[in-house]
């Protein structure tokens, strides 16, 4: 194996991202209040290798979809370093290096009723990344292009004239595959691609998405809060809980061997839709409301193993074997019991 | 299309005597939609019966249909939509067609309704027991102090910890999933014998979600509560019903015990429908998958309305609509289980 | 999940006439009787404003085509010396007025679709402006508008023209006075725009079509003219509407108090101005028929604007 292929093509190292969530100027002053910040992530780190799958995972408020936006710059990170195919984003600085870096990533939305502009004919919205990125000059071979990559994507060419509100939301989502596929990318981020859609087109987009990470090689970074499309699409998954990873391990380890009492709690949420009787859990508590994060490890209050160490310090996210990393006190002093 | 008998619809599962009608009854139920383009068939031809104590899961797709059911039966359906046929019977007695002060009546009092957002369904200028207890009082027979109480013991009975302080809170004080059991608190006020729950716990995290379907299963267990439970979820379903309903465009594509239609659909749609859903345990490469989308209601197709995505489609299917028809201990509105001339036994 | 369905119809591809025709716009329109009335009236209006020089009866801003003795006749009643009949009679001086009124509406919707002009691209630069950068700049902007809304737009309008009449010399005043009246109305209603601009822009910026924008790395500029104010035009067209109502009624009270446009070239305020000191010694109609074509016309405009904020308005949950 040569060395370009060891390196990861994404490195995310102790990534941290604070929103001021401050009252205006005036209010706080009035008000006597202090300043406001919200760790939306704190300290995530994790690497991503070509042509692989990786998700994260988690409720909301934690932070998943911050790292995604942080990952495609459409949030500067507060600390820490994003790298993507050996290279600091951080670094650089020139308008054309940064084109260049953006025409290999692309991005997946959530909601296909707000990603397409409703103005736009749906040739002219999957032709934009051509056109941002001057990959085709001529007319008549970008709208070529279009027709090829709606084709692609399962919908017919003829559907390029057409505007966004004529579709169904599968179909949209597919539309939005089709414009993030124009500019050729290595690597697709996908914030909760079909979190907004039925269970029968679900099914249909993550076929499809299966499909053309097959045919192109794509590497995805999967955002979503459900187990069971996480498990059937992703290689290796990070659990995140109020903005920090709890547990990475490669897919079958965590669903099989889930090793942080989070990560137990959250499989044990999965309806049981093969009535195949549950394993019995008790899931308690809600997430905490992340400007003011508990003491120590965030999760403690939920815990039924948290002890007064757990209180106080925050885990690091250490190797627990050769694939499953976890971040917990128990773990590390042999209090989690093993099942 | 086949006159078929009205009742035997309902509630193989409960066995109640067979003179008592069931709690509800729906009957060849039809919504329409009167537009510029013409009226369009939101609901056709539905018709389901609610035991006593019974969880109904009610599922579908989007613009299936679901929710417009439960909201005619609760009579909040938003005009121009209308009861173009068929009726709603409540203990045996016609509900669809009251004058709106006897349905108010009827709402809150023996029948309740859960909505997806907990934040909508609460007056966020009063405080919870203030909120309660004017249910209660409005529906009631009782005082101010019981009212109270029947207030605090049904905090408690939702699992609000520390209740005697919470009550007097204001809804923005609670987190989601204590405001959903706020909204089952008060849907509970009361005692209704049905409460319509609309997609409860689509707005909740998955850890919440868990939570408040175990609640709303042992409070309609203990207060023999009957539940029709809209969701799109079918683990949702899964976990909670005892019976389920399937619809498809506007109509019933299958009915049955949750388990038969969990583990061994008869309906193609809910065999794909099925397929679909990523299981964990299963490794499998490409999920299920159902070709197109369900049509739109201006374009519902003739004969069966899944005919053009349904694989086993034969020229029947396309020609003549199917009824509801026994399929082994199921009920599916499919032309592969033809109605026999000598009825099948069921298991 | 709601217990909305789907309701819109597979259009065919069609024309951009046939595809007007057969919208929810136009069904909206074709549904509401006073709204049709108000559209033909405004229409009818503005053609007979723009074809004034054809159909009016005279010029009346050539004093050769005056006659003296036909003054003050009273409407459809024969001149006493001359037998001419003039349907809404005439002003001192012998002119026409039905030919004043379409001369005077020219420069009264002139002024009006200028000034809407001038404030709504003020106003929508400023806005999307404030709305997607954000920050002190949003706060600037903003603070400025807040600071006119507490005055009365009548008075920003009075102090423009006061600071114009003081910087320009007299001679040339009469020919610039109508620009500046367009930019003082024009002035005194931007506000107006970049605050719903603003706003619009603020729910547009975070939707996830302009994040896919951003994420190719399409600059700032683009994004705002290509996808975000295509999407903020629907609010903006409702209160141009309004604002054309609006500002023909300030100028018409701008002319009135005698700021406005010279008495050369009369405006309906104008002529209002003028028929008023002979409205108590009989000669009413000097006054009546420019005041009721103001009305009709402030009117009609107005209640098309109406209709069009709530024909355009469920379809805003984009």
């Amino acid at each position: 194996m040569s060395v370009e292929q060891a390196l990861p093509l994404l490195r995310v190292a102790d990534l941290k991202c604070v929103f001021d969530v401050s009252r205006p100027l005036l209010n706080r002053i009035l008000e006597r209040q202090p300043r406001r910040w919200l760790k939306a992530v704190d300290g995530v780190s994790f690497t991503i290798d070509r042509g692989e799958t990786f998700a994260l995972v988690g409720e909301s408020g934690c932070g998943k979809s911050t790292v995604a936006r942080l990952v495609v710059g459409l949030y500067e990170p507060s600390a820490g370093s994003i790298a993507f195919d050996g290279q600091d984003v951080a670094k650089i600085t020139s308008g054309t290096e940064r084109q260049a870096l953006r025409r290999r990533f692309q991005m997946i939305f959530q909601d296909p009723y707000a990603s397409l502009n409703p103005r736009w004919r749906v040739e002219r919205i999957v032709a934009e990344p051509i056109r941002v990125f001057g990959l085709m000059r001529d007319a008549r071979k970008i709208s070529e292009r279009v027709a090829e990559l709606l084709t692609q994507v399962g919908l017919s060419p003829a559907d390029g004239s057409k505007y966004p509100h004529e579709f169904s939301g599968g179909q949209r989502q597919r539309i939005c595959i089709a414009r993030a596929l124009a500019n050729n990318p290595e690597f697709l981020v996908c914030d909760e691609p079909t979190s907004a859609l039925d269970v029968s087109v679900q099914a249909q987009i993550l076929n499809l998405m299966k499909d053309l990470q097959d045919a192109l090689g794509l590497t995805y970074l999967f955002i979503s809060h459900d187990l069971a499309v996480v498990r059937h699409m992703a290689n290796r998954v990070g659990v995140m809980y109020l903005g920090r990873l709890v547990e990475i391990a490669d897919s079958r380890t965590l669903f099989e061997d889930p090793l942080h009492p989070y990560t137990r709690m959250l499989l044990a949420t999965i309806p049981d839709i093969t009535m195949s009787g549950r394993r019995e859990t008790t899931v308690t508590g809600e997430v905490p409301n992340p400007i003011t994060p508990p003491s120590g490890c965030t999760f403690h209050p939920r815990c039924p193993l948290a002890t007064e160490r757990c209180r106080r310090e925050a885990p690091e996210l250490v190797p627990i074997s050769a694939n499953q990393l976890a971040a917990c006190h128990a773990i590390g002093e042999g209090r989690s019991t093993q099942r | 299309m086949s006159q078929r008998p009205l009742a035997a619809t309902g509630a193989h599962v409960h066995s109640s005597p067979a003179a008592e009608p069931p709690l509800l009854s729906v009957r060849k139920l039809r919504i329409e939609f009167p537009g510029r383009r013409g009226t369009l068939v939101a609901i056709d031809d539905v018709s389901f019966d609610v035991a006593r104590g019974e969880i109904l899961g009610m599922v579908g797709e989007s613009g299936a249909g679901k929710s417009l059911t439960g909201a005619a039966i609760i009579g909040l359906l938003e005009p121009p939509g209308r009861i173009a046929g068929g009726e709603i019977l409540l203990h045996g007695e016609p509900i669809h067609s009251l004058p709106p002060a006897a349905m108010r009546e009827i709402r809150g009092r023996r029948i309740a309704m859960i909505f997806q957002d907990p934040l909508t369904s609460l007056n966020p200028l009063f405080t919870i027991g203030q909120q309660l207890t004017e249910t209660i009082l409005a529906h009631l027979d009782i005082g101010l102090q019981a009212a109270r109480r029947r207030a605090l013991d049904l905090l408690t009975e939702v699992g609000i910890p520390a209740p005697e302080q919470r009550i007097d809170h204001y809804p923005h004080q609670f987190s989601g999933g204590m405001r959903q059991r706020v909204v089952i608190a008060l849907a509970l006020c009361a005692a209704p014998e049905l409460i319509i729950a609309d997609e409860p716990t689509t707005a909740l995290d998955v850890s919440v979600q868990a939570q408040i379907i175990a609640l709303l299963r042992r409070l309609c267990r203990e207060h023999r509560t009957a539940v029709i439970l809209v969701t799109h979820d079918m683990g949702v379903i899964a976990e909670t019903a005892d019976r389920v309903a399937v619809m498809y465009a506007g109509r019933l594509a299958e009915i049955g015990p949750v388990r038969e239609v969990v583990q061994h659909p008869r309906h193609p749609y809910t065999r794909g429908l099925m397929g679909s859903i990523p299981v964990l345990g299963a490794d499998v490469h490409r999920l299920v998958q159902i070709d197109g989308a369900m049509p739109r209601l201006n374009a519902i197709p003739t004969g069966c309305a899944f005919h053009p995505r349904c694989k086993d489609a034969f020229e029947r299917c396309r020609l003549e609509r199917p009824d509801l028809m026994a399929a082994g201990p199921t009920r599916a509105a499919c032309w592969l289980y033809p109605p026999s001339p000598n009825p099948e036994p069921t298991p | 999940m709601t217990t909305r369905t789907e309701l819109h119809a597979e259009p065919p591809r069609a024309s951009l006439l046939a595809r007007l025709l057969d919208s929810d716009l136009f069904y909206s329109f074709t549904r509401s009787p006073v709204t049709v009335v108000a559209a033909i009236v405004t229409l009818v209006y503005i053609t007979a404003a723009l074809c004034a020089p054809l159909i009016s009866p005279q010029n009346p801003f050539d004093p050769a085509t005056l006659n003296l003795l036909e003054g003050f006749t009273p409407p459809m009643q024969p001149n006493e010396f001359t037998s001419k009949v003039f349907w809404l009679g005439t002003d001192a001086q012998g002119r026409d007025i039905f030919s004043a009124i379409l001369y005077g509406s020219r420069v009264s919707l002139l002024v009006g679709f200028a000034a809407v002009g001038f404030a709504a691209v003020l106003g929508i630069g400023l806005g999307l402006l404030s709305g997607y950068v954000g920050g002190w700049v949003d706060a600037f902007i903003m603070r400025v508008a807040d600071v006119q809304l507490s005055f009365p737009a009548i008075l920003i309008a009075l102090l423009i023209f006061g600071v114009f009449k003081g910087i320009v010399p007299p001679a040339m005043q009469d020919r610039v006075a109508i620009y500046v009246l367009i930019v003082a109305i024009g002035l005194s209603d931007w506000v107006q725009y970049a605050r719903t601009v603003r706003s619009s822009t603020m729910a547009e910026k975070n939707k996830e079509y302009v994040q896919a924008a951003r994420v190719i790395g399409v600059p700032a500029p683009l994004i705002l003219v290509r996808h975000i104010l295509p999407n903020v035009m629907g609010p903006v067209l409702v209160i141009a509407t309004i604002g054309l109502a609006l500002a023909i009624i300030l100028e018409s009270t701008l002319s009135f108090l005698g700021v406005g446009v010279p008495p050369t070239q009369p405006s309906l305020g104008t002529l209002i101005r003028v028929g008023q000191d002979f409205l108590f010694s009989g000669e009413w109609w000097i006054v009546m028929f420019p005041g009721a074509a103001l009305l009709i016309l402030a009117l009609s405009v107005n209640l098309l604007g109406d209709w069009l904020r709530d024909a355009l308005n469920p379809r805003l949950r984009g």
